[in-house]
């Protein structure tokens, strides 16, 4: 491996000062929810490890997971991208282009062989052998195996990587297929969210970057340090959810008080983020704090999940308007029909076996 | 007017027709206490089950009687929900453990037994009596298939999947790590997104319903129409056939 530069030797060269390095390090190590301890570990680190060669590629998506990315204020992406990772290849954040954008790539594999870090943002759809997202003239389904085969681990950016997202709702016509379905030798980190929170991107970067380990991860693969608690878990209007006070106008009084969201058709209490405590652009707000439900953006499937503004999920096997309750409300209606007249009839039998045991005798 | 039969200790109201029928009728002991006791406290439980789950989902209107501190309406409803959640639990692991201990009768909730001819013969006599065809039912000490096959397909089945899937949508709240989650969190992950977990545990919900419905039918009918006692055979434990004939 060839000498590259430390993180602090960057960040030097870039005018900032010892003082705000360890200012960054305390804020870095406050936002992964780490002790007072673990900054002279990070400032340590950040000193004397080489920066950890990043790859980021893009398959199908809106390219929204970036546009977060960069909007990250703890850290700021700028110390992340320019100091922290070295960002070797990225095709929407590089200066270049073409055939230089993809040697780059290739350089980049070929330099850093089972050490650098595959960031995937999007998917690919396996349909029609990949026709239907070319990168560099070539299938992305192509380009991510190849890229993923020497990768240290690979982070799956986005519900995009992470579960499909829209292009994979049904009937998923490409056959838009989640990264950790396509590589399945690698260790994968799902960072899902349409787009994830920018702190919580940069934060897994950080992590990985500092320990030089994966972050802890749930059952679904996901940091636990940001997904191990739903919205509803941290909601600041959960006590109006305890107390039974809810939105049940978009217009009305209750809305205006700040009331719950549950009846609206809110997924925070199915939806594992770290919204409610992060929240977005520099922790101004998040989707509850300005009135809307939560859509549930970081679960798998949530384009498939009926209604945004429904509870109790439209079941569209039973047809558009149906959900659990029409469908077993008609169900023990006709269960319901059928005891009635099955009475009548057994009425009817006995009446009919008096008369004739009656005229018997 | 001295002798001591047995008819004497009957009360004076017992009419020559009322002696003959005291005479035909037999009885069984079938359901140990426990067994009685599962079942009345297993109904009372799901229909408070019902009645909470059902305001889970579509909460009760707004009320705005003190502050949110002070008002605890969704948070009692759900603490009922799974506090008979919990009950439940410990009753129907307390109902399998008397199927091990109890008689051959406590037994036959947990199994259908297909392999068994006579068993097949019984279920279409049943069938036909259902459908008008039979004229007379036959006498069963224990379950008639059909109820033997709608028991275990909607009280053991149904039953396993309400708890497996209500403690799993538990476990959410609860938190990973907490003992809910180590126990039922895998089914939550293997669901993927929770919000489906829901779905099919509110439709589990009607299919409970449905077997209520036909449940509380067939024993009023059987008890009325059939051959031998159906309701007071939950309370006392003991079956009354209303023949003394073999079949």
């Amino acid at each position: 491996m060839s000498q590259i530069e430390t993180f602090y030797d960057v960040m030097r060269s870039q005018g900032i000062t010892r003082r705000s390095f360890m200012k960054y390090c305390s804020l870095t190590a406050a936002a992964l929810g780490l002790g007072p301890a673990f900054v002279p570990k990070i400032a340590h680190a950040m000193e004397t490890k080489p920066r950890t060669p990043v790859i980021w590629v893009h398959g199908l998506e809106c390219t929204c997971c970036s546009e977060s990315f960069i909007r990250s204020a703890h850290p700021l992406a700028k110390d992340v991208v320019l100091s922290m990772i070295s960002l070797d290849y990225d095709d929407t954040l590089m200066a270049a282009a073409g055939h230089q954008a993809e040697a780059a790539l290739q350089d980049t594999i070929d330099k850093y062989k089972g050490n650098y870090i595959l960031a995937v943002e999007g998917n690919p759809p396996l349909n029609e052998d990949g026709m239907y997202c070319i990168v560099g003239g070539k299938p992305f389904t192509d380009q991510l195996r190849h890229a993923a085969e020497h990768a240290k681990a690979i982070i799956s950016w986005g519900a995009c990587a992470s579960y499909g997202c829209v292009q994979a709702a049904a009937p998923n016509p490409t056959r838009a297929t989640p990264v950790h379905k396509v590589i399945t030798d690698k260790p994968i980190i799902k960072v899902p969210g349409c787009p994830p929170i920018a702190e919580v991107m940069t934060g897994v970067i950080t992590y990985m970057l500092t320990f030089d380990r994966m972050p802890e991860l749930d059952r679904q693969g996901r940091p636990a340090m940001f997904y191990s608690q739903r919205i509803h878990d941290k909601c600041y209007r959960r006590p109006h959810f305890d107390a039974g006070q809810f939105v049940e106008h978009w217009d009305d009084e209750n809305a205006r008080k700040g009331y719950c969201l549950y009846k609206m058709g809110c997924k925070g209490p199915t939806t594992y983020n770290a919204c409610s405590t992060v929240r977005w652009n520099e922790g101004v707000s998040f989707p509850i704090q300005s009135g809307h439900g939560c859509i549930g953006c970081s679960e798998d499937g949530f384009w498939d999940q009926g209604s945004f503004y429904n509870r109790v999920t439209d079941l569209t096997q039973f047809g558009i308007e149906a959900n659990a309750d029409k469908v077993g409300a008609t169900a023990a209606g006709v269960v319901g029909a059928g005891i009635a007249a099955h009475i009548a009839v057994s009425a009817l039998k006995s009446a009919q076996k008096k008369t004739q045991s009656k005229e018997e005798v | 007017m001295t002798e001591t039969t047995p008819v004497q200790q009957l009360a004076d109201d017992a009419t020559a027709e009322d002696i003959d029928s005291i005479r035909t009728r037999t009885s069984v002991f079938v359901y140990e206490w426990p067994v009685r006791l599962w079942h009345w406290v297993n109904a009372a439980l799901i229909t408070l089950l019902i009645g909470t789950g059902w305001f889970i989902a579509s909460p009760l209107p707004s009320m705005d009687f003190a502050e949110a501190t002070f008002q605890f309406v969704m948070g009692y409803n759900r603490f009922i929900h799974f506090a008979c959640g919990q009950l439940l639990t410990v009753a129907f692991a307390a109902r399998i453990y008397w199927a091990f201990v109890g008689n051959h009768h406590a037994r036959q909730l947990f199994y259908v037994p297909v392999w068994r001819k006579t068993w097949w013969h019984e279920m279409f006599h049943e069938l036909k009596w259902y459908a008008f065809i039979a004229k007379t039912p036959k006498k069963y000490v224990g379950h008639n298939p059909l109820a033997q096959m709608a028991m275990f397909f909607f009280m053991t089945i149904g039953l396993t999947f309400m708890l497996a899937t209500g403690w799993a949508l538990y476990a959410e709240g609860a938190g990973q790590g907490s003992l809910p989650d180590l126990a039922m969190g895998w089914l939550a992950a293997l669901v993927g997104n929770t919000q489906i977990l829901h779905s099919i545990h509110h439709l589990g919900m009607w299919f409970i319903v449905i077997f209520m419905m036909i449940h509380i039918y067939a024993a009023i009918r059987e008890d009325i129409m059939s051959r031998q006692s159906m309701v007071s055979t939950m309370i006392s434990g003991h079956r009354t056939f209303k023949d003394d004939l073999p079949e």
